[in-house]
């Protein structure tokens, strides 16, 4: 199932810090929802897993994430594949735009493109909208206080 | 009549030990020492298999073996059949593709089977599956229906453009003919929306190996275990049928999804041998959703051809069916000879020409449903004929009148011959039931509360008892459709009714009884009825069809009549008579014109001592057997009626009235035919309003849980009047039409022709959910107001 999500968030640092911060695994791996593991590969490269719940179904995925199209401290493109076994599989990317806001501090902009399959989506299609929604506010609520720091 | 006879409403015998928790299915066997399989399924629409690891997998507790596509080619053991062959127009054979148990290379929708994995429990066996590496080349996936053939996307090589067969029937110059001579002509497209079966107990199978006898024993949910039984054998190869025993215990609902034979029961009887234990499957609901066959998705364009006083000329229909990933055990014949015959519905059409493309798609497969076919036909013939009787501006019950057939045996330009029937009489009686006379004034009063309320008609025909052998053969059918039967009368004079047909919800413990009873003079409690285990009865074909009745019933018949007959031979003896001056009534042979009798017990006891008649004269025993094939399909119809009232704002639709008027002939336990009508109206229902199977575009099952598909509740119901007309069956002994299947046949176009009659216009798709609805509704209610 595809799945489309935008939006944007102000965070309480300069874009350097915030690009910094984008581009540490470790930084990320305390960010993102449910992340075990982060380890980096290479620069643009890193392998993951992570728990997700999505509605009844609770499953560990692990994966590839790239970063492309980087255009330091202005952004990048961040994709990911992950299999979850009789899960299913999860894949997309998210396009991260950073720029100066205004009255100080760094907007960044995202747009998702997601795709979920297998279990995961039989038994929880209704709730991929709010779920992503959720995980993204989490991230983000957490990347701020972690920016700000 | 007796009380317990034929035309009596016994109540079933069966539903003591069902609602006392006391019914045994498949899941409810179980065997020492058994193994538990969960099937690894594919979470893409399409792709390729590149490897599959379980190096991890086997390492796991438990785990005693994963098997895959690989082992059952090693096996020799072959891919699941489609037994019925279907030609294109051109003379081509259907393009059928391979069909393995587990994947070999490629899986084709989601919920494919790509590995079985053995464990001493279900949830080591689903842990391990965790572990099993699959790596996929995704492929794109192929979805709708109509489109499918258009795809560049080839899902089998045998089929290059997605496509199974371009079928025909018909006459196409003369229906040609008929539409350039028309002074009307009414059109309309359709979907046919696919729906999930959904019966009560999902699948389950249960494999046996017995080393010592080398045998196989598979305890499953089927329709029809003799039938999986020779195609397990014969087709699939897990081993001769001597060697091969199939039991289908109690089973709660098939709806059709249990006639194929899939590809868990096959791995689990074929790996019962593998780990050397029993191997037990229990699909869990979303597995149903996924992998049960569904039923309908079909997408057609149809015209009828009417002179200017309203006749009709001609009929002719272009469907797109989509038959899945692969095909079913009897796919290809229900878009087919299961729904082009039945174009005629009731109607005199002197030419009818129908063309079919059967379609692959990357979702699960499509096969028989409640009805398969011909509920297609209906909803295509009743939605055509009351959109016509709006366009001419004729009521919808005359404009069906004036159009009915009125002479029997009727030969329709489509195969069929339909040998009875009084349609206009059931339409006389449903309009007086439904009080057709008072709706503008119901409809008045319910637009003063600000509803839409409207009505629509349905006169069905449904073709049933399937069918003679000879002629389904010649249509390409791989078996003969006879049903066959054993009367074994026990010396006490008890009887003991071994049958090929199944019940699975239908009561045939308490309906064949009562023809026994009947027939014989036994109380009911003497009767038992044998099915379901190839062991214990002889070969039959098994239920779908709504033929154990018609079919399976006339082979029991013919076999008590051969009882009766035997009976008359010992009776003469023991009463020194001759056996011409024998009689049987009411369970007594009575030698005429005397006062000697002989009750039925005593005679089979005579027959088993034998001590009155010498063995070279007259064999021992009272056990007859007999096969009974068809002689033509039955062809129950009706009328069903249905009303409903919109709410504007919120789309909602509720069925206010429904009105059910069937000629099923002759009726057995008129109690067990009711409650079979009201369960198919139940299911056409909620294919009207509520069900739909929905697959994205990416082929992933949106709709895989009670969440997101919905059936119908008694809530969404109104309280069914039901009514009878009674034409007796000429084509079998006891003049029996048959009755599984009309509800789920006439509902769904009586409910879409009410909804748009209330809305004004032909634009509501099933299902006509709220949102449909309201939509359609809105275009109403500006026109209400403008007005």
């Amino acid at each position: 199932m595809a799945m489309k999500m935008s939006g944007e968030v102000t965070l309480p640092a300069s874009r350097d810090v915030v690009w910094a911060k984008l581009n540490d695994p470790e930084a990320l791996k305390a960010c993102i929802p449910g992340c075990e593991e982060l380890v980096k590969d290479d620069d643009t490269h890193f392998s993951a897993v992570a728990k997700i719940k999505l509605g009844p179904v609770k499953a560990t995925f692990r994966g590839k994430v790239e970063l492309s199209e980087l255009d330091p401290p202005n952004g990048y493109v961040i994709s990911g594949e992950g299999e979850g076994g009789i899960a299913g599989f999860a894949k997309g990317g998210a396009k991260v735009t950073l720029t100066d806001a205004e009255g100080g501090g760094t907007l960044l902009s995202y747009e998702v493109d997601a795709q979920v399959g297998g279990k995961i989506m039989q038994l929880g299609s209704r709730l991929i909208d709010s779920v992503a929604k959720k995980y993204a506010d989490e991230f983000f609520a957490k990347f701020a206080a972690l920016v700000a720091a | 009549m007796s009380a317990t006879g034929i035309g009596a409403s016994v109540r079933r015998k069966e539903d003591h030990r069902f609602i006392t928790g006391a019914g045994r299915y498949t899941d409810d066997i179980n065997r020492p020492d058994q193994a538990h399989a969960y099937f690894l399924r594919s979470p893409h629409a399409h792709a390729t298999i590149n490897r599959i690891d379980a190096t991890k997998a086997m390492a796991m507790p438990g785990v005693l073996a994963v098997l895959t596509g690989a082992d059952l080619e090693a096996d020799k053991i072959g891919g699941l059949i489609c037994g019925w062959m279907i030609h294109s127009k051109d003379g081509s054979p259907m393009k059928a593709g391979p069909h393995p148990a587990l994947a070999q290379g490629k899986v084709r929708y989601v919920g494919d089977h790509v590995a079985v994995i053995v464990a001493d429990t279900y949830a080591q066996a689903r842990d391990a599956a965790e572990a099993v590496v699959v790596d996929y080349t995704v492929l794109p996936a192929v979805v709708d229906t109509a489109t499918a053939t258009k795809s560049k996307t080839v899902i089998h090589d045998v089929a290059p453009d997605n496509t199974v067969y371009n079928w025909h029937l018909g006459n196409k110059d003369e229906t040609e003919a008929a539409f350039k001579a028309a002074a009307h002509v009414v059109k309309l497209d359709l979907v046919n929306n696919r729906l999930a079966p959904n019966p009560m107990e999902p699948r389950a199978a249960l494999g046996v190996y017995d080393k010592g006898e080398d045998h196989y024993t598979l305890y499953t949910t089927s329709q029809n275990p003799h039938v999986a039984r020779l195609v397990l054998s014969a087709f699939i190869g897990i081993a001769p049928e001597n060697k091969l025993r199939v039991i289908a215990p109690d089973v709660g609902g098939g709806f059709g999804s249990k006639i194929f034979i899939y590809a868990e029961e096959t791995v689990c009887v074929w790996a019962a041998k593998k780990v050397g234990r029993p191997v037990k499957w229990n699909s869990d609901r979303t597995e149903a959703f996924l992998s049960d066959a569904h039923g309908r998705d079909h997408v057609t364009h149809a015209e009828l051809a009417l002179d200017a006083n309203g006749k009709m000329l001609g009929l002719r229909a272009h469907t797109i069916a989509n038959l899945g990933a692969y095909l079913s055990t009897f796919s290809s014949s229900v878009p087919t000879y299961l729904y082009a015959p039945l174009l005629s519905g009731q109607y005199n059409i002197p030419a009818i020409y129908a063309e079919v493309d059967a379609v692959y798609t990357t979702t699960a497969p499509v096969d028989a449903y409640r009805g398969a076919g011909r509920p297609e036909a209906t909803f295509v013939v009743e939605r055509l004929v009351e959109k016509a009787a709006r366009q001419i501006g004729m009521d919808p019950a005359r404009f069906r009148q004036i159009n009915y057939i009125t002479k029997f045996p009727h030969q329709t330009p489509v195969i069929m011959c339909y040998d009875a029937g009084n349609y206009n009489a059931s339409m006389k009686k449903a309009l007086e039931i439904a009080d057709y006379k008072g709706f503008p004034k119901r409809r008045r009063e319910a637009e003063r509360r600000g509803k839409l309320r409207g009505i629509g008609f349905s006169s069905y025909i449904e073709a049933c008892g399937i069918a003679p052998s000879a002629a389904v053969g010649s249509l390409g059918a791989g078996v003969g459709l006879w049903e066959s039967a054993e009367v074994r009368v026990n010396p006490v004079g008890t009887v003991e009714i071994l049958t090929g047909s199944h019940s699975h919800g239908q009561g045939h413990e308490t309906t064949f009884a009562q023809l026994v009873s009947d027939r014989l003079g036994v109380p009911l409690e003497a009767v038992s009825i044998v099915h379901g285990d190839t062991d214990k009865v002889q070969m039959g074909m098994g239920t779908y069809g709504s033929r154990s009745g018609a079919v399976g019933m006339s082979a029991i018949s013919k076999a008590l009549d051969k009882v009766i007959a035997k009976g008359k031979k010992v009776a003469a003896y023991v009463l020194e008579a001759s056996e011409k001056d024998i009689d049987f009534k009411d369970g007594k042979f009575s030698v005429k014109g005397t006062d000697k009798t002989l009750d039925f017990g005593s005679c089979a006891l005579q027959a088993y001592i034998a001590h009155k008649f010498n063995g070279q004269d007259l064999e021992p025993g009272l056990k007859e057997g007999a096969f009974y094939d068809p002689t033509n399909f039955t062809f129950p119809a009706g009328v069903h009626i249905a009303e409903v009232e919109i709410d504007p704002d919120t789309g909602v639709t509720t069925v206010v009235n429904w009105t059910a008027v069937d000629d099923f002939g002759v009726i057995i336990n008129p109690m067990i035919v009711e409650g079979q009508v009201h369960g198919g109206i139940a299911q056409g229902i909620g294919q009207a309003l509520l069900e739909g199977v929905i697959y994205n575009k990416d082929g992933q099952l949106v709709t895989a849980s009670y969440m997101d598909y919905t059936m119908p509740r008694a809530d969404d119901l109104p309280s069914f009047k039901v009514g009878m007309t009674t034409t007796a069956c000429p084509s079998n002994p006891l003049g029996i039409k048959g009755c599984g299947e009309a509800g789920a046949i006439a509902a769904p176009p009586a409910l879409i022709n009410a909804i748009t009659d209330a809305v004004g216009h032909e634009d509501v798709a099933m299902p006509a959910t709220p949102k449909v609805v309201w939509r359609a509704a809105q275009k109403a209610v500006s026109k209400m107001a403008a007005e």
